[in-house]
């Protein structure tokens, strides 16, 4: 089962639900952020894009401090996969849970659009039916979006083969011009040292159904569903 | 009284907005003064802005029934049924004044305000348009207008989880002294599960909900919304509300949980006129009084007096009526998101509205009297005595266009049709994971969901327009020309119009001009309402839209609804990729018509002339025509020709699909070339077929004139008459860059020029 945390102010919540279970036939319910425990049979969390608590202070600065990302803590912790799209990227950054952290656009404005992120590691649990540069379309949706890590940081995500998307071209290169949001080294997504942890700005949930985004994010959503489904297969053998 | 009132007079009433014939009204409905309390609820209730005083017996005429019509104007919003049990909620409402004086929180409240007059209903919001205008982007001022108020939209509606899918720009010197910023929004609700604006059940708890009570917006509606501008209006500042998304988006969530219980009875949003104008409605609507305890009230600050609780705009407020004894079930819920709540009254068989604060009756009026018998002006009209000045234009005396394709670069390159992408980019078109034609069409076109969530074959296509200039050239002819232009780039997708809700922009009523330009163009819209079968189900009237007694030309906004059964059968509006070589089709007909078009404006510095006519009979036909070629495939893409004329509706199919398509066109028809490539005559698209056969078929059948005109292909646009040189022979790409750098280069040369 995948657990779709939902906290004041997540707006894709409900989208994210329904790319997993109706369009990607997954199990997933969503968590009120007051729990304090994710549900029995919880394989897989993500934090789902919106305005955590209003974001009023800093994206994702509230969230942190809410009873269920102690439990997400902990999940991680015990090495279970967690995922984080755009506001819950920012979240998972905030508790420490991701390196680096997301800054105001460097535009200054709140971008909506499609752009496409070259795939830098094809790896489970997130972006295993992928292969290393292939490009995937996916909409990006927000203000605060600009990847940023400290020099010894960025050099260290590079060399352990942590940055998991970059912002590039229809074709696969990397130049200014694409980068919506001035993110460090064309950055769209990383993950943590151990690999269960990932977080990214565009979304995948609203690229699921072909007529409608796109089936881009399947990619992503359909890696975890794949790896949530392998573990509980394990699981069910060992029971 | 247990603090210091100022003494109600006349004179405290004429400084509350209330004529000397209202004043006399008050004091005859009690039989005494009324208290200061009272003074600032009839201020308030009978207001231009929440009265319609003065646009209510030209409203009256307008068309507002059909079956699939549930609810007309009257409540929060319209409601339209759309098959299997489903309906949409839809309204368009101003904020144009406070957006004005404060463009980022006025705009945001904007939306705010009209999101709560649909979830009010019971519906989720869906889908937001927002029809914006200026002033010219050369003033440093409304750059920053512009800005602010992007700024304010965006970042109300992607807080709270709403997509914006579409709405218009323009901007005109009109807008100089006074912007227009009218917010729409679409929701879906079960048709059996409406909520309206009721107290019924005497003993039933009176609830609040939301955000506290500050002092902020107090008098909005009646000294902002209800005034002209003068150059002190920098002064009413403190009059426009803040907003606060987050809160609205709990809100959103918790009325919705709520109303999906059999807890409620009735429900109405706090808006204009706050705690008075809600309350006062809720009871007159259901025949009840309500008994009010201002001490209840959840306050932001301390100190407030009565008049400041029952005044204050305080935004995200909601007041609900709960059965008797299940008021638990409800605090529950609001709890659950941390949401203030409290009962802070009852209902009552009076008939009157009593409000206690600090153990003294601070109010005692009947409510009927306040709530229904606002006055009712029919105001005197006049034509303006230089209508028919404005109306003069001798074409023969126009110079020919010399350059046609410059024209059309210049054209293309002009603020009010130039791309907008700058600014719908900044503003969510994607949340809730539904939107099949976003932002920079014709028509935004939406899947519906039920409310649990499950998809339906069902898409909505929605369309807001106005072309202001043809307004002020002809009122009448305007409105219903914005009418069937919204109807047809709502039919250019598939869909079947189904109704509409309009804003109606316009300046200081109490002048005749101004008001003949009202009833005319109200006339004009029930005309075109009636003849398209697209019912008014809702709309807003935004008076004294003027800036020391220089108005703006009459707006009348109108966005139609439509429906489309199978949302996968769509046409885009660009010319698709594939297959090459796809025949162009002109539907309807070409005449010579440059009278208040674009290009006599840009390019002979005319605004002049009889606006093109409009043949509401072929409309209908076109309609018609649309829905059933789309469905049978008849036709892919589709695009309304309009500002700009025939060129520049062919250069915006070319520019505007993911990559540039190319095309060759041929215009045969024998008339001068600038009239013909830049005219704006009305009832025109461009389709493209893959069959071209089947479409003429499908046209003569229904009677829309059809010529097929060219075909798609290639990287260049070509256009010309069968024989001589090509008037227009340029690349897409060149095109497609100043389109696409108007907006920014203006917004970028300015921000340059200040720095220097």
């Amino acid at each position: 089962m995948l657990a779709v945390v939902q906290f004041p102010g997540s707006n894709d919540d409900r989208d994210m639900r329904f790319a997993l279970k109706t369009v990607l036939g997954a199990e997933a319910e969503l968590v009120w952020h007051k729990h304090s425990e994710l549900p029995a049979g919880t394989r897989g969390v993500l934090c789902p894009g919106g305005f955590s608590y209003g974001d009023y202070l800093r994206a994702g600065a509230m969230a942190k401090y809410s009873p269920i990302m102690a439990a997400v803590r902990r999940f991680a912790g015990a090495g279970g996969p967690v995922l984080g799209v755009c506001n819950g990227f920012q979240v998972l950054c905030e508790s420490g849970l991701l390196p680096g952290a997301l800054v105001r656009n460097h535009g200054l404005h709140f971008v909506c659009d499609f752009v496409h992120v070259r795939v830098e590691q094809a790896a489970a649990p997130f972006v295993s039916r992928a292969r290393r540069g292939d490009v995937l379309r996916l909409p990006v949706k927000h203000g605060e979006g600009a990847y940023t890590a400290a020099p010894e940081l960025l050099a260290q995500l590079e060399e352990r083969g942590q940055v998991m998307l970059r912002y590039c071209a229809p074709d696969g290169t990397l130049c200014d011009a694409v980068n919506p949001n001035g993110s460090v080294a064309n950055i769209a997504g990383v993950r943590n040292e151990r690999g269960n942890v990932m977080g990214l700005m565009p979304h995948p949930e609203h690229a699921v159904e072909e007529a409608i985004g796109g089936s881009a994010g399947r990619v992503i959503l359909g890696s975890l569903v794949d790896a949530v489904r392998g573990l509980e297969a394990a699981a069910g053998g060992r029971e | 009284m247990s603090h210091a009132e100022p003494v109600v007079d006349r004179a405290l009433a004429l400084e509350h907005g209330l004529s000397h014939e209202e004043w006399q009204r008050v004091l005859e409905l009690l039989g005494r003064p009324p208290s200061f309390s009272e003074l600032g609820i009839f201020s308030v209730m009978w207001s231009e802005h929440c009265s319609y005083k003065s646009s209510k017996s030209h409203l009256r005429k307008l068309p507002t029934r059909a079956e699939w019509v549930i609810q007309g104007p009257g409540e929060g919003a319209g409601v339209v049924a759309i098959g299997d049990g489903l309906a949409v909620v839809f309204k368009i409402e101003s904020h144009n004044h406070p957006s004005f004086v404060e463009p980022k929180q006025g705009a945001a409240t904007g939306v705010g305000g009209i999101l709560r007059d649909i979830f009010t209903m019971g519906a989720r919001p869906v889908a937001s348009m927002d029809s914006i205008r200026f002033g010219p982007l050369d003033d440093p001022r409304h750059r920053y207008l512009l800005q602010g108020v992007v700024d304010g939209i965006g970042g109300y509606g992607n807080s709270v989880g709403v997509a914006t899918v579409g709405g218009e720009t323009q901007f005109h010197e009109c807008y100089r002294g006074n912007i227009l910023v009218n917010a729409f929004n679409l929701g879906v609700v079960e048709a059996d599960s409406v909520f309206r604006s009721r107290a019924p059940g005497v003993g039933n708890p009176v609830i609040y909900a939301g955000s506290k009570t500050g002092r902020d917006g107090i008098h909005g509606a009646s000294l902002l919304a209800s005034a002209e501008f003068d150059d002190a209006s920098e002064d009413k500042r403190p009059t426009v509300q803040v907003g606060d998304p987050f809160t609205e988006k709990c809100l959103i969530e918790a009325c919705l949980e709520l109303m999906a219980t059999d807890v409620l009875e009735g429900i109405q949003d706090m808006g204009a006129a706050g705690l008075t104008c809600s309350s006062f409605e809720m009871a007159s609507n259901s025949g009840t009084g309500i008994e009010l305890d201002l001490d209840a009230v959840p306050q932001r600050e301390t100190g407030m007096t009565p008049y400041e609780l029952l005044l204050s705009e305080s935004q995200e407020r909601m007041l609900l009526v709960a059965k008797a004894g299940q008021e638990q079930r409800a605090f529950e819920i609001f709890e659950r998101w941390d949401l203030d709540a409290a009962v802070v009254g009852r209902v009552t068989e009076s008939g009157r509205m009593r409000v206690h604060w600090h153990g003294d009756t601070v109010v005692d009026i009947p409510v009927d009297p306040v709530a229904k018998s606002a006055p009712v002006y029919d105001r005197p009209t006049r034509e303006p005595a230089d209508l028919r000045e404005r109306q003069k234009l001798d074409l023969a005396s126009v110079v020919p266009e010399e350059d046609l394709q410059a024209a059309l670069e210049a054209l293309l390159d002009a603020p009010s049709l130039c791309s907008k992408a700058w600014v719908w980019r900044q503003y969510d078109s994607l949340v809730q994971g539904d939107t099949v034609l976003g932002p920079g069409g014709d028509a935004a076109l939406v899947r519906v969901r039920r409310t649990d969530g499950t998809p339906t074959r069902k898409g909505v296509a929605l369309s807001a327009d106005c072309n202001p200039r043809w307004c002020w050239l002809d009122p009448r002819a305007g409105a219903v020309a914005a009418v069937a232009e919204a109807a047809r780039n709502v039919a250019c997708c598939g869909a079947r119009p189904l109704a509409l809700t309009n804003c109606l922009n316009f300046g200081n009523p109490e002048k005749p001009e101004i008001m003949w330009e009202f009833a005319e163009a109200t006339a004009g819209l029930g005309e075109a309402a009636l003849a398209l079968g697209t019912p008014v189900v809702s709309g807003n009237v935004s008076f004294y839209n003027e800036t020391s007694g220089r108005a703006i030309f009459p707006t009348p906004v109108i966005a139609v609804v439509g429906l489309l059964e199978d949302w996968e059968r769509h046409a885009v509006s660009w010319f698709p990729g594939s297959p090459e070589g796809l025949d162009i089709v002109l539907l309807g007909e070409t005449r010579e018509e440059l009278g208040g078009s674009e290009w006599l404006a840009l390019r002979r510095g005319l605004e002049a002339g009889h606006p093109p006519a409009v043949d509401l009979a072929h409309e209908k036909r076109l309609l018609r025509l649309l829905e059933e070629s789309v469905a049978a495939g008849a036709i892919l893409s589709a695009h309304d020709v309009s500002g700009g004329g025939l060129a520049v509706a062919v250069a915006e199919c070319v520019i505007t699909g993911p990559e540039p398509v190319g095309a060759e066109i041929e215009l045969s028809e024998a008339m001068r070339p600038d009239a013909l490539l830049f005219g704006e005559s009305t009832g025109r698209v461009l389709a493209t077929t893959a069959d071209l056969e089947n479409l003429l078929g499908r046209a003569r059948t229904a009677g829309v004139p059809a010529h097929r005109i060219g075909k798609t292909g290639g990287t260049r646009l070509r256009v010309g008459a069968p024989t001589g040189e090509a008037w227009i022979d340029v690349s897409a790409e060149r095109l497609r860059r100043i389109w696409s750098l108007a907006l920014p280069r203006r917004l970028a040369d300015g921000a340059e020029k200040e720095e220097a």
